[in-house]
């Protein structure tokens, strides 16, 4: 028998490959609203921590896809989610690569891209306001949130010390 | 770019598994640039401007953009055996370590000091996240027509909490209707 929770992660995570325009980070406001308001799989703290820990370890932003199915269903619903946000995509980049050298300099596909442009920025914009909304409860958070945006847009700070600096100043239980 | 190279070097698909392997766990919150560095300064896979190609084409289509770069790049060396060898490679190993590390946090999430310090890198990894969403508006921000759909997006993500799916639905075809039209 199948745990029906890995059947429904994976319909969700599914869906979510096809709908993920700017990667991972464009999707998560669907996945907190998903998570969180629709399922009830999981609190805003819950969410937060599993962003916290795709941040903290090394690879792609996509792990926090991986860390939300660990949450609801263990490892296997961790690889289920995974293998469900990257199944479609994957397909789908293949079979338009193929085609690509054709299309490069179409008329259509410049549209798409110059369109789905600002999209892209207005998703990944949500991200960081529903990422602070959800795991920023102290002024001081909102400060290193601000900081962080200050020092990332200004300087060639690499962002590990970002990440480093917080939670030296969460541990000391600052944040 | 994808066929028909005749300056290509020749990748086996170990060589593939192993470069992205090796990529797969060099960053954190973000690996492109990792990529960037294996494909063509270190094993000039890829020329920049192959890269740039690729990239631009990872990044226009859905699903994570280093996954699709990955298949991209196997696929053009070795067909489908390639873009699952990258692939795999690109994914096992963090894969292996978030839920390990998954497992030992929920072992010690009790911890005053563990949980403060996952919300202090969820504050500061916010800000690098606005910070990603501000430097990819910079192209688009004296296009008065893709600010005004960057700002709706917005509202209806993140004020009105709309589902995703509708919102896609309805502002995707819009907003490339718009460019069509407005074509030079």
């Amino acid at each position: 028998m199948i745990n029906p929770l890995l059947v429904e992660l994976a319909l969700q995570f599914l869906l979510l490959s096809l709908l993920s325009i700017g990667g991972a980070n464009a999707i998560i406001p669907e996945m907190h609203l998903r998570a969180v308001d629709i399922k009830h799989w999981m609190t805003d703290a819950d969410f937060s921590q599993m962003f916290a820990l795709s941040q903290a370890a090394p690879g792609p932003n996509v792990l926090i896809v991986s860390l939300i199915g660990w949450k609801v269903a263990g490892v296997a619903g961790g690889i289920v989610s995974m293998l469900a946000m990257c199944g479609p995509s994957f397909v789908l980049t293949y079979q338009i690569a193929r085609a690509w050298d054709r299309f490069r300099d179409a008329p259509l596909r410049i549209a798409i891209e110059r369109g789905l442009a600002p999209v892209t920025v207005g998703l990944i914009l949500s991200s960081g306001y529903v990422l602070t909304q959800t795991t920023d409860h102290s002024w001081l958070a909102y400060v290193l949130t601000a900081a962080t945006l200050a020092v990332a847009l200004i300087t060639r700070v690499h962002p590990l010390w970002a990440l480093a600096v917080g939670a030296a100043l969460g541990a000391a239980g600052l944040v | 770019m994808i066929d028909g190279e005749s300056a290509s070097p020749r990748v086996s698909i170990g060589a593939l598994f192993r470069g992205f392997l090796i990529v797969g766990v060099s960053g954190f919150g973000g690996v492109m640039p990792f990529a960037h560095r294996m494909l063509v300064e270190r094993r000039r896979w890829l020329t920049e401007r192959e890269f740039t190609e690729a990239l631009s084409l990872s990044q226009f289509l859905p699903g994570p953009n280093i996954v699709n770069l990955s298949v991209i790049i196997g696929r053009r060396f070795q067909g489908t055996a390639g873009a699952i060898a990258a692939t795999v490679g690109l994914l096992l190993l963090p894969l292996v370590i978030v839920l390990v590390l998954a497992t030992l946090f929920a072992q010690f999430a009790y911890i005053d000091a563990v949980r403060g310090a996952c919300n202090g890198v969820s504050a500061a990894a916010s800000g690098l996240i606005l910070s990603v969403a501000l430097k990819m508006a910079r192209p688009i921000r004296r296009n008065p027509r893709q600010v005004t759909i960057a700002a709706i997006t917005f509202a209806a993500i993140a004020l009105l909490r709309l589902p995703l799916l509708w919102v896609l639905a309805v502002l995707a075809p819009i907003s490339i209707g718009l460019e069509w039209w407005k074509r030079s």
